[in-house]
């Protein structure tokens, strides 16, 4: 399953940052950050429950990139 | 400019206004008591230094919380902490200030180009007049407008669904999807697609999709998610911003330790302090220069702004590795039909074999048009527009389509069969060999070769000049792959300037003719393949990259193709390939660029020649000038 979310983050480096932090997430497949289009691609494993990883997924970015934001 | 932008350029001429003033009354006035006393001058200075630095203390402090030591913040926290440390207070507060103005420079170029190609874009309709059970319309929203619903297009606005004319008749500009400036006219029955302005008139459309599924809103789901599928060249900077600022840090930290304790113990003695001093000043210098920003920020910028730009002329790129790879393009090859050609046949003659007496040349195209008209082959088409009469369902039986060879069918009980050469040699009949150029349908009636159709299609205005247009962009070959008979294809080909041509060949051949290429070209060279999306989805996905053209309304050929050419205009197949080596042309520049510079400052601020004012160039100074490279990437119009 994948889903798009909308960001919020100021510098290109952050959203590399918050693509690494969010692979490494339990349950992501795969993420990638869109820096230029502010969007985030997460493809989740099977069976687990989006919402519930895309808060760790927040959680983890705000430990690399304080300044970040995903509108889920 | 939004509210966290004004915010940083009022810190900025606030804490730049500061500095000026403290800075010339110090010169003017050395022997004031504020500057003689050391703890008030620094004072004084922090002043500013906080107003414009407060936030990248406090980034660089949590990053340290979160073992997230080596960033940007980091870096520049260090180093102006450092400078004013040593009490160089001019220098500490003007870094920050030099780098607080590449950010907000950044973030508002950024912002700007995001919000023009977002323009360029515009196509998203706002809402669509749906007519409601009163017979009324109505302003919806275009999600809620179900399939086969009326709607109405007034004179100005943009149509928001994919449909059919059912009333009126106007002029469409559809500028913002093909790049083609000269309006189209519908009339009623004719499809019409979302996204594209209507001219003058009113008109009444049924609608054939949803909004999620109109070409509207896939073409802009699919710009928007171009940047998703990175290119090498992105792929090479995240890496190596990963391993750059460590290893930079790493070495800043070598050259403020390591050369005075060699100095100090070998030449011993002299002023162990003045030594220090100059070494950890070198090591500030080196990490202000070090910043990877130029890089990280400008290469994704030039490949948003070459597929914004691209898409501006018609031109969809669905991933910034397929511009990479498209300006690398050596061999292309293509389809004839609806590629070169316009794909609209027509019957240009009938004749009856010799022998045949009771077959009037009227009833071979009636049979071959009946026994076709299952099928929608652009040939088929063809028959049956020729033909001109109602086709009668009832009357054809047992249809079997020979894929490559042609037709088999019972009509009015009598055993017919259409199709090229192949078939009837398979049917083991003798025919007329013919040397016209077209497409031969050969007609069986009856197990009786009755004779042929030839049918004709006419080449794009454009395929010669964009022929040539390809090898002037540098292609070492044209290849061009056809079902057609050999000597229609021969021709074409030598009309056109193609390099080479492989006839009768059917749709699995065209894989293999591709293969073969891939097979025989050498290293980074890539084989293009371009097509009208009918029929060689294999094909288009087999290349290494396929590019489907005139696929305006066409979801397949989206679906299977890299790059897609919204109208059918060939000589957009250079233009494409143009901008894309311009795209890519631009982040070498910048990649060499920024690194070039970034090395010359990083040797001659360990070797102690440039300082701190060199070093904001090479970082603030590299970023703006690459930023602005970047955004030429926008600028394809007169390529």
């Amino acid at each position: 399953m994948k889903k798009t979310y909308k960001i919020e983050i100021d510098c290109a480096n952050c959203a590399n940052k918050m693509e690494e932090a969010t692979k490494k997430t339990i349950g992501v497949k795969d993420a990638t950050v869109n820096f230029m289009a502010l969007k985030m691609t997460v493809e989740f494993e099977e069976g687990v429950e989006a919402q519930e990883v895309m808060k760790l997924v927040l959680k983890n970015c705000k430990k690399v990139e304080d300044d970040c934001e995903i509108y889920l | 400019m939004n509210r966290k932008q004004r915010k940083v350029l009022v810190r900025l001429i606030v804490s730049i206004v500061l500095v000026a003033g403290l800075w010339i009354t110090q010169e003017c006035i050395p022997d004031c008591a504020l500057y003689t006393n050391r703890w008030l001058t620094l004072a004084l200075y922090l002043v500013p230094y906080l107003v414009i630095g407060y936030d990248i203390l406090r980034k660089a402090w949590k990053g340290i919380l979160r073992r997230q030591v080596f960033d940007e913040n980091f870096l520049m926290a260090i180093a102006t902490i450092g400078a004013i440390a040593l009490e160089d207070y001019r220098e500490g507060v003007a870094v920050m200030i030099f780098y607080q103005i590449g950010e907000l420079f950044q973030s508002y170029a950024v912002g700007r180009s995001r919000k023009n190609i977002s323009e360029l874009m515009d196509i998203r309709p706002d809402y669509a007049n749906l007519e409601n059970e009163n017979g009324e319309w109505e302003q919806v929203d275009p999600d809620e407008v179900a399939i086969g619903s009326m709607i109405l297009v007034k004179p100005g606005e943009k149509v928001p669904i994919d449909g059919v004319v059912t009333e009126g008749r106007s002029f469409l500009n559809t500028s913002a999807l093909t790049g083609e400036s000269v309006p189209r006219e519908v009339n009623v029955g004719d499809g019409i697609i979302s996204g594209s302005i209507n001219l003058n008139g009113l008109l009444k459309i049924r609608t054939t999709k949803e909004f999620g599924e109109s070409t509207a809103s896939k073409i802009l789901e699919l710009v928007e998610n171009a940047g998703s599928k990175k290119s090498q060249s992105e792929q090479f900077i995240s890496r190596f911003a990963k391993f750059y600022t460590p290893i930079v840090c790493c070495s800043a930290l070598a050259l403020a330790v390591i050369p005075p304790v060699v100095i100090l113990l070998t030449m011993g003695g002299g002023n162990g302090l003045t030594t220090w001093t100059e070494w950890i000043m070198r090591a500030l210098t080196f990490l202000v220069i070090s910043c990877p920003c130029a890089l990280v920020i400008s290469i994704p910028l030039s490949f948003f702004a070459g597929i914004g730009g691209a898409s501006r002329e018609g031109v969809l790129v669905k991933g910034s590795n397929y511009l990479e790879r498209l300006s690398q393009t050596k061999y292309v090859m293509f389809d004839k039909t609806g590629t070169m050609t316009q794909g609209v046949f027509e019957v240009k003659e009938v004749h009856a074999a010799e022998g045949i007496t009771d077959i009037s040349e009227d009833t071979l195209l009636e049979y071959a048009a009946l026994a076709e008209s299952y099928s929608t082959h652009p040939i088929s088409k063809s028959l049956i527009a020729a033909y001109g009469k109602e086709i009668d369902q009832t009357r054809i039986r047992d249809v079997e389509e020979i894929s490559g060879n042609g037709v088999l069918a019972k009509v009015d009980g009598v055993a017919v069969g259409c199709g090229n050469e192949k078939l009837m040699r398979r049917l083991n009949l003798p025919f007329a060999e013919n040397t016209g150029v077209g497409t031969i349908v050969h007609v069986m009636i009856q197990n009786r070769y009755a004779g042929y159709i030839l049918i004709a299609d006419r080449l794009k205005e454009t395929a010669g000049e964009a022929v040539a247009a390809l090898k002037r962009a540098g292609m070492r070959e044209t290849i061009m792959l056809t079902g057609d008979r050999k000597n229609v294809a021969d021709s074409i080909a030598a009309e056109l300037g193609i390099d080479k041509v492989y006839s009768e060949l059917l749709p699995a051949d065209k894989v293999s003719r591709v293969e073969e290429v891939l097979d025989r070209k050498q290293g980074k060279e890539i084989v293009a393949f371009v097509g009208d999306g009918i029929n060689d989805a294999p094909v288009l996905s087999r290349a290494d990259i396929g590019i489907a053209m005139g696929a305006m309304g066409s979801d397949a050929a989206i679906e299977a193709a890299d790059i897609v050419l919204m109208d059918d205009d060939p000589l957009k197949i250079a233009k494409a390939i143009r901008i894309s080596k311009k795209c890519i042309r631009i982040v070498y520049q910048n990649i060499y660029f920024a690194i070039g510079v970034k090395l010359l400052c990083l040797i001659l601020g360990a070797l102690g020649i440039a300082n701190m004012w060199i070093a904001i160039f090479a970082d603030v100074g590299v970023m703006v000038i690459a930023v602005l490279n970047a955004i030429r990437a926008l600028r394809v119009k007169n390529l």
